[in-house]
């Protein structure tokens, strides 16, 4: 085959110090650091109108965002819902995330909420009817409370982060859980501050 | 001239006034209206059932069109008549397969950030959701690779959303963007007048960079030792060029493009370094490499100009001026980020600099890999034409302001190797995603953006067949394009992938039989030509460029001759390869 040319090899060639990591970010040679990743909740608020939640869904998959819940509700403005997503990535994959949420036509405002911001879930669980007096014992533990009840079945309705969910679901395991359905996590940010008072 | 007359010339003037004004009826003539107010001039396009009623109202504009042989070839028109004029490119499809075959072309325009426009007729809103005939969704389909796609629902909005998707794909960083038009929309009624194209409210698009933050990097690179500018195709879509060429001037700064940045700085000037890449100079990548201090303007490092990440300018402060903050940061680091347009930020810079770097061991050492990585091949006698020499005989005779036009290929990489570019607005290529048969409807959209200026088109055997059909239209519209076919019987990137990674094993690259491009040219109706030998290029070059209309020359280059330099996928730039041996031992 042809089309060589010339100039010195490879191996005789000047060669700098240093190195990026995977994410190209220079690092010492001797240490590398990458960055682990972490849950980041972010919430959105973005037009109310046809075609959003597919919109947002479908960047989160073609980037490959690694996403852990996805809420979507109107808000006190008809024209404007709100999404709440979480996410868990290294920084410089949450930091696009946000970036390339914000470059949505319809999206209004993106914010990574702090980590103390209250995070509530709902879920129900409906488990085996054979014993309702230890299931209604265990809901009271998760402050939740049994919503529908038959001879067969009860169903118990719980709120909370979704560490407790997790705790709940589990304690329930004992009574044969046969269906769970869980929202995801809504969470706004403590005190008076909000996203349209951002600026 | 009597009263009477001179009341005649009044009424005719406000007759004609009132033609012009002609009020809006439907939602069509409101999408037309829209164009003509944006300023859009041409349109590029095929008919169909569902985008009728929105050919029947351009019946009645100023606005002229050009039928393309396929929707695929109308998107790529588009885009290139974006990339030339600077102005959204506009294509016209229908529904189901039309708006399909536009998705190519959109997802190209999407990933080399040219403006285009596409508007795509679609069943009456009644039918959507029901597999109505030549019903696809075209929002669904096309959102992941434009902007942002509209679908249309009112005949009083449709102008206004016309108009916001035309500023939307013009404005910060530019891009396609899609309206899809049901028909009862279109032939809805309406006496609403769109007004001019405006974004939409939340979309913001950054001016000006942060002083304190271009302060800090002017610094930076005023400190540098081994500085270096590299110059993407933001640049040029910013009209930055003028602004760059003073910034590299003033500081005697070595310049990089990438390759869609190919033509914002003069390639002939000792400054230039031409581009870096897979493909790109040695000298190029050994600056890139070695830098200690990169100034990167509209650049998104992709992996076709940065190798592998880890060790891509692995000693060098990032300056990335960019109008995308999503750019900042996405695959290589920026330590000092700087968002707006790339025009405005460059000439913060230049004031914000304290002094001109003290770089002249730098720049001795840039001049001596010129001299060490020099771009030559070797035409021996015995051997069949090279393809570099007959984009370098090209080069040579044509003006400065000749749009080079390409598909995608080893032909592309010679085309942007071996011809000298040195204007913005004159490489007209498929970069991001690679299209190949972008180049014969490119080489359309780019004439009719640009009637006065010259237009070349480099192909491969391989891509012209895929879009060959638009020579027919080339044709049609009298177009005085040359394509040059380097033809080598064979998808030629490819075998030289498989001769160098897959040992040889030449699976679906070699074509054993493939048409004579002259006589099927003549049989499109254009001029055709045969090159084979050495002796022949000057003359069917001269020929070719000669005749009123448009030719092809098919020249039958080496089949063996590969594309060096070459850095292999994900690899270090700076052990780019000469020839195999030097990629066997990587």
């Amino acid at each position: 085959m042809t089309g060589e040319m010339p100039g010195p090899a490879p191996d005789e060639r000047m060669r700098p110090a240093g190195r990026r990591n995977t994410q190209g970010i220079r690092i010492d040679p001797e240490a590398e650091v990458t960055h682990e990743p972490r849950q980041a909740v972010l919430s959105a608020l973005v037009e109310h109108e046809p075609g959003v939640l597919a919109e947002v869904s479908g960047l989160f998959s073609r980037r490959q965002f690694n996403i852990e819940s996805l809420t979507v509700g109107p808000t006190e403005d008809d024209d404007v819902a709100r999404m709440t997503i979480v996410i868990e990535e290294p920084q410089p994959g949450i930091e696009q995330a946000k970036k390339q949420l914000q470059k949505l036509v319809p999206t209004i405002s993106v914010t990574e909420l702090a980590p103390e911001t209250t995070r509530r879930e709902l879920a129900l669980i409906k488990v085996s009817g054979e014993k309702p007096d230890d299931v209604n014992a265990v809901a009271e533990m998760y402050g939740g409370q049994a919503v529908d009840v038959t001879a067969d079945s009860v169903t118990v309705e719980l709120t909370g982060s979704q560490q407790k969910i997790d705790a709940a679901v589990e304690a329930f395991d004992q009574f044969d859980v046969h269906e769970v359905v869980r929202t995801g996590t809504a969470a706004l940010e403590r005190g008076g501050h909000t996203l349209e008072n951002d600026d | 001239m009597s009263e009477r007359a001179s009341v005649q010339q009044d009424d005719q003037a406000e007759s004609e006034a009132t033609e012009a004004q002609e009020p809006v009826t439907t939602g069509a003539q409101s999408v037309i209206r829209a164009l003509e107010n944006a300023g859009a001039e041409y349109v590029f396009g095929v008919q169909g059932g569902a985008i009728m009623p929105v050919y029947d109202a351009l019946y009645d504009s100023d606005i002229g069109h050009v039928t393309m042989a396929h929707e695929q070839g109308a998107s790529h028109a588009a885009d290139a008549y974006g990339i030339v004029s600077g102005e959204p490119g506009v294509c016209f499809a229908t529904s189901g397969p039309g708006a399909t075959n536009l998705v190519t072309g959109l997802a190209d325009a999407n990933m080399d950030s040219d403006p285009v426009i596409a508007l795509t007729g679609q069943v009456p809103t009644d039918f959507v959701g029901n597999d109505a005939f030549q019903e696809t969704d075209t929002v669904g389909v096309t959102q992941p690779v434009t902007k942002h796609s509209y679908f249309a629902d009112d005949a009083d909005t449709v102008g206004d959303e016309v108009g916001e998707a035309w500023a939307l794909a013009n404005e910060g960083r530019q891009g396609p963007t899609l309206v899809d038009l049901p028909k009862d929309v279109t032939k809805g009624e309406t006496d609403v007048e769109p007004s001019g194209p405006e974004k939409p409210d939340t979309y913001d698009v950054p001016e000006e960079a942060d002083d304190e933050n271009v302060q800090e990097a002017a610094d930076a690179l005023a400190a540098a030792e081994k500085p270096v500018m590299l110059a993407g195709g933001g640049v040029i879509k910013a009209n930055a060029s003028d602004a760059l060429r003073d910034f590299a001037f003033e500081y005697e700064i070595p310049v990089i493009t990438t390759m869609p940045g190919i033509g914002c700085f003069p390639e002939d000037h000792e400054l230039s370094l031409e581009w870096a890449g897979m493909h790109g100079t040695g000298y190029a990548n050994m600056a890139i490499t070695n830098t200690d201090c990169m100034l990167a303007i509209g650049t998104r490092f992709d992996d076709r100009l940065t190798g592998g990440v880890d060790t891509f300018a692995p000693d060098a402060d990032i300056i990335h001026v960019d109008i995308d903050p999503a750019e900042i940061s996405k695959n290589v680091h920026a330590d000092y980020p700087l968002i707006g347009d790339a025009r405005d930020t460059l000439r913060q810079l230049y004031d914000a600099m304290p002094a001109a770097p003290d770089a002249d061991g730098w720049r001795t050492q840039v001049q001596k890999w010129k001299a060490e990585y020099p771009m030559d091949y070797s035409t021996p006698d015995d051997e069949p034409l090279k393809p570099q020499y007959v984009v370098e005989r090209f080069s040579d005779v044509t003006p400065d302001d000749t749009i080079v036009c390409t598909g995608v290929g080893q032909h592309q990489m010679w085309a942007s190797q071996f011809w000298e570019y040195t204007e913005p607005r004159t490489w007209v290529s498929s970069h991001g995603l690679g299209t190949m048969g972008y180049g014969a409807p490119a080489a359309i959209g780019a004439k009719l953006a640009a009637p006065d200026q010259e237009v070349v088109c480099f192909d491969g055997d391989g891509s012209f067949l895929m879009t060959v059909q638009e020579l027919s239209v080339a044709v049609r519209e009298n177009l005085d394009i040359t394509y040059v076919i380097l033809n080598n019987e064979a998808v030629g990137m490819v075998r030289q992938w498989q001769d160098a990674f897959h040992e040889g094993r030449r699976m679906a690259s070699e074509y054993p039989w493939i048409p004579a491009f002259d006589k099927l040219a003549e049989a499109f109706g254009a001029r055709g030509f045969r090159l084979e030998d050495y002796d022949n290029v000057e003359e069917t070059i001269q020929a070719a460029r000669e005749y009123d209309g448009p030719s092809v020359i098919d020249a039958i280059i080496d089949p063996a001759e590969n594309v060096y330099p070459m850095v292999p996928s994900g690899g270090d730039n700076g052990l780019f390869a000469l020839s195999e041996q030097h990629l066997e031992q990587l």
